[in-house]
């Protein structure tokens, strides 16, 4: 047989017992965290690169992964944060002009754990229809049982707070990762941008709008920030339970009504917390780049890029999409809703500057449909100039 | 935005014959399409050339023309039904440059009919290569460097300014014609006389050469609130330089990273919204630099189109039907994902599978035709396969294409040769690979994305591995890896010197099977509802339990010449009827054009290969009652042994009895014992041999050789030096594979009888007569219902031994019979115990449907229940009717320069055309327009035939020149119609030199030829002449019979052409499907099927 495709013996399993044996192509070792598919079919590298994902076993559901390698360009962070890669065929060569190296190298040095040859489909459908639980990878342990039992002593997701782990410790320019925000846009904004875990697509975006970002740890206080001031601050995306990153609710909640906020993601659901909604936790949650969401100022359908496991409850509204919902800083219009199973994606608050969607304009990987957020951010800054 | 309703009835128009470029993909749309509209409460007016679509099914549209697809005939149309709108994206080219024609006639306007879907601006914004490129720069968007041209002079400025190489594209045609790569100034030449002869507007697009490049397409829908969506994105493993219809294609695409594709997405959203198309599909290709990414447009069809069937059937997105929503003003997300059930349109589909498309050619018919692959499409079908990994896809669509010559790597190619694309560059790579060349020698050597290549390099791997090894000590590791790896059974046991039968026992013995998964459009996140399957080596299978008795119905595979629509058809109207009985159908198929391969056809669907061993595996999946195997075509029939010895049913004609009609030594004596007349024959293993045989059989003779591997295959011999030639070259004979002699039946009238039985007694659907004489193939003459000019006895006759024939070889289901009729008798030719190519012709025209009765047959029905359900009416009615149709064929001679256009007794025709009227004459002339082959009210035309011929062509000739015409002759025809009264002018031959006919064709002096030939031979002077007509599109009469039909069509013309009539005139209401459904399956249709046999 091709030796090229046979890595050493590899074992999945998840919480309830499920074991897909397959093929190790990263590092030796374990792996634990919560299992979740995505179902995006390129971009892996941006996934596997993307803060949102720590703590989390990745599988994608597009079988071949790895066929462009891995570049310098693409990465969303400094360092591979997924805990677990598992896929139905990786590709041992990279076939890119931009590639440097293949992924089962790049996954083997950055000490990542990667199983392949496993029915990823089959461990998509008991997530889809069982929910989100935890996994482990092994090259070590190929007794399912065990190797599920050792699972299950380990932390799930809900609680967690994870945002300041993958946080940057000290505050930094944008400009020195990505570049001077373009001048063809003036004025330039000047920005605060919480990191919970931010992608860098997101300053790239912002850069390209005429925005200036100085990125802070997320547990910066929020007074700091104002102090700085800033034109805008931004809330990023990042990993974990809304609920337990309790100093990003709590800055939030001292930012809005003070200066135009936008959030993200993570930053969305904080926001919505702040604002006196609250979140939970969804079966399986939203990550890929097919997402449909309404945008109910324009009617227009965007196709979304997603990834979260948690999600803004729109109150105990009996209608389905409610239009509007009260907060602790007046009403707050509910504009964006995923048409697949009509969760709330985005809300505007109308008494303050304030705006945040669930999914991710700034795309990477996913289409730039609703990169129109940005521009909005800009609008919003300048309106309250 | 809801249904709009302002609009009541939406003209539809079709896409016409089958033809290189444009196939059965634009019947599975144009269904949807009308399906979708009915259902919406529009009254949809039809106008489709082609009898063998399931779209011109009387009950898929209110009013169904099957008309000429010209402007003219398509206004005869209009100004009788008024339509409120046209929609024009569902008939590929044809439909879009008929709509062109319409609008610029001021027709559209005059009868206030409005286009949906897209506007006129924006179809010449997408066709018209001037206005596109304009366009595309206007948005941004970058294209290859490029010039139009009207003259050779212009273009060879053009090109100087851009550099060698480049490529000339005509604009408004189809499938790449007209279009070439020139390297340098003389091939220019040659390339741009060609591409302005074939551009409708004289006009040619001169562009910077990007082959090698990476080509991709994407599919994009919009909706009329301006929501798009890609589809599907699909990646060309041959690079630019091949045309995208004759490339392995893969969808999703594989190489680009998400930063690219989304480049390209961006780029395709602004194409369409450029262009302006309202509502509906695009397709619209990219072509990307692979050393720095550079990505320019191509070009884009505002239509659905062929890649538009492929990504509907790689994703379950029904692209067609919600073009056809969206045209009536819905939005993307006002209508509901089917698979899904609980999701809507308006969303992108996502794969976790891999889908592999492979063309098929047929340069077997064309032994003249240049082999190498360019931007001028040669396939005629294709095959689709899916499978968790590219690997899997390409091997299982490898053994979807049927041809065991294609099936492996083979001899020792050079790794030059890798440059040149042909139909066996993939497994050339992978020889070269299995003989120790690199991933990277040979991706350069061929540009083939290194991926791809190193993909190739897993499969090389694999069979090397497993070469030389005893089956038996293959593990389950062994053999699960091969399978992942697309190695086919067969290929597993010629690597092990096994055999396939020993190979598939292993792998059950060892729990090496195939399970099967589901084809969801959205990668598992959400439940899908619709079973739509595709077979793969995992874990775990999605099959779910039925709650009805299943019957397995086994499609006809890839297009090819013989074998296309016509099968498909049969195999559709099986699975509505069996459905509408209560059964669950099954339906195996892996040809992503047809509409059996559409969703909800069946009510399960399975994307296979037609292959033992994939059929098998469907098989033991669904544990069906039975599986039809007569309805597509040899296909399955070849595996009714297997599944018979495997313990499945093989529903009507047993195996033997399929055996008895098709081993013609058994079926010869059966014809004897029955007392009917057969032309004597032998076999010969050697040129002796068959020389004795011919002379005692006696001289012409019929010849062929009983085993083909793409060479010609038959062939009428007039003496024995030529028929030592044949058995030496052609046919290659030996003790394995002697030659079949018969005695050819000259100067016969051939006629085809389609019949169904069930074993009791038989209906004769109908009895057919060709035009042209015995020894052009049935599947290339004009064939013509009622009978013209048989006697009441020969149909008689031809019934009396279609009945005794189905008796005798127990025929449960369709029986074709070919019989010829010579000297007061009636021989028989052949029979085929299955459906045939005239099936759907014979159904149009008398109204019964046979493929439905056929099912219903097999599934254990008597003709008389039916009888009393009023599907088969009391008697037979093709004689009776009170209209006359007439089937022609289309030719692809257009499409191989060079290759000779006379027909003879190997079929090479593609597609079909029907023409219906009360009279012969409008019938015969409507048929012949819509081949493309417009007959001349007038004109000139010019008439040599073969000395056999000269006494018979006095008579239309001497007709032509009463009817106005200047009658040209060469030398000897002209010496026999003056002596004979005709007024004739002699022109001379291209062999005599000067200016002679051939160049009076080329300039367009020409309107019509016949030309019946003699001597064969590419150089002949006929040869010449008749290719010089195809490459005017000028009709070119080959046979008496023809030139005599011709002559009613020209005096129908001369008189004016009826108004045309919709099919639903002519025919008898069908029964209400009520009656229908009244049938139920009786309680234990397993055993009443087994019993029957
Ligand atoms: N500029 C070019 N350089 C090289 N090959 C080209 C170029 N443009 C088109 N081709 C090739 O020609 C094929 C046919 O061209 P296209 O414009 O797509 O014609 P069609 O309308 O028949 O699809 C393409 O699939 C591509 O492989
Ligand atoms: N003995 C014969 N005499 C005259 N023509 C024949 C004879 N046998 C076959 N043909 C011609 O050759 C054609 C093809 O032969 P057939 O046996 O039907 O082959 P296929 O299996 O391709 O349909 C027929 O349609 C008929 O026109
Ligand atoms: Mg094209
Ligand atoms: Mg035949």
């Amino acid at each position: 047989m091709p030796a090229m495709t046979r890595g050493p013996e590899a074992l999945l399993v998840l919480e309830d017992g499920t074991a897909l044996r397959g093929r190790s192509f990263g590092a030796p070792g374990e792996a634990f965290g919560e299992a979740v598919f995505n179902t995006g079919m390129s971009g892996y590298q941006e996934v596997l690169t993307d803060p949102s994902y720590a703590g989390q076993v990745v599988t994608m559901t597009a079988p071949h992964q790895g066929n462009y390698g891995v570049n310098r360009e693409d990465p969303e962070s400094p360092r591979i944060q997924v805990s677990g890669f598992a896929v139905r065929e990786a590709s041992h060569r990279a076939s890119s002009w931009r590639a440097d190296r293949t992924l089962p190298e790049e996954l083997a040095d950055a000490g990542v754990v990667a199983i392949e040859g496993i029915d990823t489909r089959r461990l998509t459908l008991r997530l889809r229809t069982a929910g989100a639980m935890r996994c482990a990878i092994s090259t070590d342990d190929l007794d399912p049982r065990s190797l599920a039992e050792r699972t299950r002593t380990h932390p799930g997701m809900e609680g967690a707070d994870l945002a300041r782990h993958v946080s940057t410790k000290e505050p930094y320019e944008a400009a020195a990762l990505v570049g001077p925000a373009t001048p063809d846009r003036r004025p330039i904004l000047r920005v605060a941008a919480y990191d919970f875990g931010i992608k860098r697509n997101i300053l790239r975006r912002l850069a390209a709008h005429g925005i200036e970002a100085t990125v802070y740890p997320a547990q910066t206080p929020a007074a700091e920030v104002l102090a700085g001031d800033y034109d805008g601050v931004f809330l990023s995306n990042g990993p974990g339970d809304p609920a337990a990153t309790t100093y990003g609710i709590e800055s939030a909640g001292a930012l809005l009504g003070k200066v135009p906020v936008f959030g993200i993601c993570l930053g969305h659901q904080l926001m919505a917390r702040a604002l006196g909604l609250s979140t939970y936790k969804l079966k399986f949650g939203h990550r890929g780049a097919n997402q449909p969401v309404l945008n109910t100022d324009t009617g227009r359908v965007e196709i979304t890029s997603h990834n979260h496991g948690f999600a803004v409850d729109p109150s105990a509204s009996t209608s389905a999409r409610p239009a509007h919902v009260e907060s602790g800083f007046g009403p707050v219009t509910l504009t964006h809703w995923n048409l697949n199973d009509e969760t709330l994606e985005g809300l505007r608050c109308n008494d303050i500057p304030a705006f945040s969607v669930q999914y991710h304009p700034e795309a990477a990987p996913g289409p730039h449909d609703a990169s129109y957020l940005f521009d909005r951010f800009r609008a919003l800054m300048e309106a309250h100039a | 935005m809801p249904r709009r309703d302002d609009i009541e009835s939406i003209l539809v128009i079709g896409s016409g014959p089958i033809v290189i470029g444009q196939a059965c993909e634009f019947d599975y749309s144009g269904t949807q399409g009308c399906k979708a509209l009915r259902a919406e409460g529009y009254r949809v007016v039809l106008v489709n050339s082609n009898p063998a679509t399931i779209m011109t099914d009387p009950e898929f549209a209110h009013a169904t023309y099957i008309e000429p697809l010209t402007p003219e005939s398509i206004a005869a149309i209009v100004e009788k039904e008024r339509p409120d709108a046209l929609l024009p994206t569902l008939g590929g080219q044809t439909a879009l440059n008929a709509t062109v024609a319409l609008a610029e006639a001021g027709v559209l306007d005059r009868f206030g009919v409005r286009l949906i879907g897209a506007g006129i601006d924006a179809i010449r914004r997408a066709e018209d290569r001037r206005q596109f490129a304009a366009t595309m720069r206007g948005a941004g968007l970058a294209l290859p460097a490029s010039g139009f041209a009207h003259s050779l002079d212009e273009a060879t400025a053009v090109a100087r300014e851009i550099g060698f190489p480049v490529i000339v594209r005509p604009s408004f045609v189809l499938g790449g014609g007209g279009s070439g790569l020139a390297a340098t100034e003389d091939e220019l030449k040659a390339v741009a006389g060609r591409g302005l002869a074939e551009s409708p507007i004289s006009e040619i697009l001169v562009e910077q050469s990007v082959a090698g490049w990476k080509e991709f397409e994407l599919e994009v829908m919009r909706d009329g609130a301006d929501n798009a969506v890609v589809i599907c994105s699909i990646e060309n493993v041959d690079p630019m330089g091949v045309h995208t219809g004759d490339s392995i294609t893969v969808a999703p695409q594989q190489t680009l990273t998400d930063r690219e594709y989304q480049r390209m997405r961006d780029a395709a959203l602004a194409c369409i919204r450029a262009v302006g198309v309202d509502t509906g599909g695009s397709n619209i290709q990219f072509a990307v630099n692979p050393r720095d990414g550079r990505q320019v447009v191509i070009e884009m069809n505002p239509r659905v189109s062929r890649s538009s069937a492929l990504a509907s059937k790689a994703t379950g997105f029904p692209i067609a039907k919600i073009a056809a929503l969206l045209a009536v003003g819905y939005r993307l997300d006002e209508i509901r994902n089917d698979i899904t059930g609980e999701t809507l349109a308006a969303f992108e589909p996502t794969l976790d599978y891999v889908v592999v498309k492979i063309p098929r050619f047929a340069f077997e018919k064309f032994p003249q035709a240049d082999p190498r692959l360019t931007t001028v499409m040669k396939s005629v079908g294709e095959v689709m396969a899916v499978g968790r990994t590219f690997t899997e896809a390409l091997g299982k669509a490898v053994r979807s294409l049927e041809r065991p010559d294609l099936e492996a790597p083979a001899g020792d190619p050079a790794l030059d040769a890798l440059g040149t694309a042909t139909e066996r560059r993939v497994l050339d790579v992978e020889a070269l690979l299995g003989a120790g060349n690199s991933v990277d020698e040979v991706a350069a050597a061929s540009a083939i994305d290194p991926w791809f290549v190193d993909q190739i390099a897993l499969v090389a791997d694999t069979a090397e591995a497993l070469r030389g090894k005893d089956l038996g000590d293959l593990t389950a590791e062994d053999l699960l890896e091969a399978k992942r790896r697309g190695l086919s059974d067969v290929r597993i046991a010629r690597l092990t010197g096994s055999n396939a039968d020993r190979v598939r026992a292993r792998r059950a013995e060892l729990g090496v099977e195939a399970v099967f998964k589901t084809v969801d459009t959205c990668a598992g996140e959400f439940e899908a509802r619709t079973p739509y399957y595709y077979s793969t080596y995992e874990e775990e299978s999605e099959v779910r339990p039925a709650a009805r008795p299943r019957i397995v119905i086994l499609g006809a595979g890839p297009n090819r010449i013989g074998q296309g629509i016509e099968f498909d058809y049969a195999c559709v109207h099986a699975a509505f009827a069996l459905r509408d009985a209560g059964y669950e159908t099954v339906m195996v198929n892996c040809n992503p054009e047809t509409v059996s391969t559409d969703y909800d056809t069946s009510d399960r669907l399975y994307f296979e290969p037609l292959a033992a061993e994939d059929v098998l595996a469907v098989c033991r999946a669904e544990r069906p009652e039975g599986v039809i195997v007569q309805l597509g075509g040899q296909t399955p029939l070849k595996l009714a042994h297997t599944l018979e010895g495997e313990g499945f049913a093989v529903l009507g004609t047993s195996p033997a009895s399929i055996d008895l009609a098709e081993d013609r030594g058994k079926f010869a004596t059966l014809l004897r014992s029955l007392g009917i007349p057969a032309p004597p024959h032998g076999e010969a293993a050697s040129v002796d041999e068959a020389r004795r045989i011919a002379d005692e059989i006696g001289y012409p003779v019929l010849v062929r050789p009983s085993y083909v591997l793409g060479g010609r295959a038959m062939e009428i011999v007039y003496g024995p030096d030529e028929l030592e030639g044949f058995v030496r070259t052609a046919a290659a004979a030996g003790p394995d594979h002697p030659v079949l002699i018969d005695r050819f039946l000259e100067g016969a009238i051939e006629i085809d009888v389609d019949a169904v039985s069930d074993g009791r007694e038989t209906f004769v659907g109908a009895v057919m007569e060709h035009i042209e004489e015995a020894g052009v193939h049935s599947g290339d003459s004009t064939c013509v219902i009622p009978p013209p000019t048989l006697s009441e006895d020969d149909m008689d006759r031809a019934e009396e031994i279609a009945r005794a024939l189905a008796a005798a070889l127990g025929v449960r289901g369709l029986l074709n019979v070919q019989m010829a009729v010579k000297d007061e008798r009636v021989w028989v030719l052949e029979a085929n115990p299955r459906s045939s190519r005239t099936v759907p012709f014979v159904s149009k025209v008398t109204g019964v449907p046979l493929a439905k009765v056929a099912a219903l047959v097999m599934a254990g029905r008597t003709l008389a229940e039916l009888r009393a359900g009023g599907l088969v009416p009391p008697r037979e009615v093709y004689r009776t009717l009170a209209h006359t149709a007439v089937k022609a064929a289309v030719l692809p001679f257009g499409r191989f320069p060079g290759q000779d256009t006379v027909l003879g007794p190997e079929m090479k025709s593609t597609g079909e055309v029907m023409g219906i009227d009360e009279r012969l004459g409008p019938a015969m002339a409507k048929a012949l327009t819509a081949v493309g082959a417009g007959l001349p009210s007038g004109g000139t035309a010019f008439v040599s035939v073969a000395n056999r011929d000269k006494r018979a062509i006095v008579f239309p000739a001497k007709r032509l020149a009463e009817l106005g015409f200047t009658v040209l002759a060469t030398r000897g025809t002209a010496a026999v119609l003056a002596r004979a009264g005709v007024r004739v002018t002699p022109v001379r031959k291209r062999s005599e030199g000067g200016r002679d006919i051939v160049d009076l064709i080329r300039a367009g002096r020409v309107d019509i030829v016949i030309n019946t030939p003699f001597g064969r031979g590419p150089r002949t002077d006929g040869s010449e002449i008749r290719t010089a007509a195809a490459a005017a599109g000028i009709p070119c009469v080959t046979t008496l019979p023809g030139a005599l039909a011709a002559l009613q069509g020209i005096e129908a013309i001369r008189d004016g052409l009826p108004a045309p009539r919709p099919l639903q005139e002519y025919q008898a209401p069908p029964p209400p499907p009520e009656q229908l459904r009244l049938m139920e399956p009786e309680p234990e249709p397993a055993r009443a099927a087994g019993e029957a046999r």
